[in-house]
């Protein structure tokens, strides 16, 4: 299982990067193998600010449907639109061409409630 | 939780197992779009073994088989089967089957794994009349679905009979891997052709080792239950529990031509009468003009927002990719080319009624 240690990661399975004050999400290489094959992702809120644990989109495999919930507090400033016509990608590179949004953050302090590589392999047990 | 005798198999080869009516079974290997196209363009086995067994004996099995079952087996001759379901008394169905004649006087009705026990009871119920031998062979038996275009030419090396000369619904009783007295049936839950092998326990490793030994130049691989769910769904096959239960009559659901009143059964004169005065509310196929992916139980609304029905199936069509389903909504939406919304979340996605199959080799 890919967990690269460079990222910060939530207990919702997802990743982020941050760079200054933005913040690259996907999610990660243990969720897109319980996933399955995703075949759509859907993120309908560009350019609205969330809240932490607000939902910002969907994320939908052959079998499955779950949300995906902002992991920091923040304006989704950009959505990955090549996912529209290859969902695929997240599949295949996770942290890579598979990013979903990127985030604009309002309360820098949230960042340090996320999760080490460490504390995310623990939790999934890796 | 119940294994089938090739659990160990699919673990071995790096499945993801699900419980499924109360078994261990593989919902896939290598990913489901992937398994989906094997199916679809060269050959693929499922492990489908849960399904459930009867076989029904004596001189009074054909009328026990009459009185429970929609379509009409006096139809079938020994080597043919066919698509039936059991209706219940107050217009649902308990089950749908398929029902081969094995012998002159044995048949072998092929269930639902979720619904045997209830299946076993209800068509016990009805042999008190009529005294037929029943033998649950559930336990005992094991199926392999072998399926695909190239199902044929990648299995003839492993028995003696022309593959290619049994007809759809039809079956013989031959050897296979080296194994006698297997059932080879052309049926299946795909739409792409090939069969389905019921044999012995004991017997199924061998015939599953052997078949991916000679479909290895074929591209054979194994097929878990998500796309099997898919596949039947592209040719817009019922599955019972989402598209036909037990409060869905067989001429809503499209069902008709498995339902046929020149014989007496279970609630048929209901049911006749509901197929001469019409039904209120249909089975329908629908595909999303738009992007999403309708899910079972969503809502089916009219141009105003109005729920007019449910989805009972729904995916995304690895072979059209666009979202397609089944549901009931009533009659007036029912017609071909009429658009329906699906709510998908806070969206009333458009979706046109079409013809089945979704998709056609």
């Amino acid at each position: 299982m890919n967990i690269p240690a460079e990222l910060k990661y939530t207990k919702d399975h997802e990743w982020i990067k941050l760079d200054g004050d933005v913040a690259t999400v996907g999610i990660t290489d243990f969720a897109q193998s319980e996933l399955g094959d995703i075949v759509y992702v859907e993120v309908e809120t560009l350019d609205e600010t969330l809240n932490r644990e607000e939902v910002f989109g969907t994320v939908e495999a052959v079998k499955t449907v779950s949300d995906l919930f902002q992991p920091l507090s923040g304006e989704i400033v950009e959505f990955n639109e090549s996912l529209e016509d290859e969902p695929e990608k997240v599949n295949s590179d996770p942290y890579g061409e598979g990013w979903m949004v990127k985030i604009k953050i309002s309360t820098p302090s949230e960042v340090e409630e996320l999760l080490s590589a460490e504390a995310y392999k623990e939790l999934i047990g890796a | 939780m119940k294994n089938t005798a090739l659990t160990k198999t699919h673990e071995a080869l790096g499945a993801k197992m699900v419980p499924f009516a109360g078994y261990n079974m593989p919902v896939s290997y290598e990913g489901v779009n992937a398994e989906h196209e094997t199916v679809r363009h060269n050959v693929g086995v499922f492990d489908v073994s849960h399904m459930g067994e009867f076989l029904i004996s004596g001189q009074n099995a054909l009328s026990l088989i009459q009185k429970v079952t929609s379509n009409d087996a006096s139809k079938l001759t020994v080597g043919k089967a066919q698509y039936s379901c059991l209706p219940n008394e107050t217009g649902g169905i308990v089950d749908d089957l398929i029902v081969y004649r094995i012998k002159e006087e044995q048949y072998l009705l092929v269930v639902n794994a979720s619904n045997i026990e209830k299946d076993w009871a209800h068509i016990s119920k009805y042999n008190a009349e009529f005294n037929a031998e029943m033998r649950n062979l559930s336990e005992n038996y094991s199926l392999l679905a072998i399926q695909g275009p190239k199902a044929v030419e990648a299995m003839q090396s492993l028995t003696s009979i022309d593959l290619g000369a049994i007809k759809f619904y039809n079956f013989e009783v031959a050897d296979f891997a080296g194994i006698h007295h297997v059932i080879i049936s052309a049926t299946g839950y795909t739409g792409s052709g090939g069969f389905e092998i019921y044999c012995k326990n004991e017997e199924v490793k061998q015939i599953w080792d052997k078949a991916f030994e000679a479909g290895a130049d074929f591209g054979i691989k194994p097929i878990g239950l998500a796309a099997r769910d898919t596949l039947r769904l592209e040719m817009g096959y019922c599955l019972y529990g989402n598209d036909i239960n037990e409060n869905s009559s067989p001429i809503e659901a499209g069902l008709s031509w498995i339902t046929k009143f020149t014989k007496d059964f279970v609630n048929s004169e209901a049911l006749e009468k509901q197929k001469i005065q019409g039904v209120e509310r249909k089975l329908i196929a629908f595909e999303l003009n738009e992007r999403g992916i309708p899910r079972h139980d969503y809502e089916i609304v009219d141009s105003q927002g109005n729920k007019i029905g449910v989805v009972t199936s729904g995916t995304m069509s690895p072979s059209l990719n666009k979202g397609i389903g089944l549901g009931y909504v009533p009659k007036i939406f029912s017609n071909i080319g009429n658009t329906i919304y699906v709510q998908i979340r806070k969206k009333a996605i458009p979706a046109t009624v079409v013809k089945l199959p979704f998709y056609s080799n």
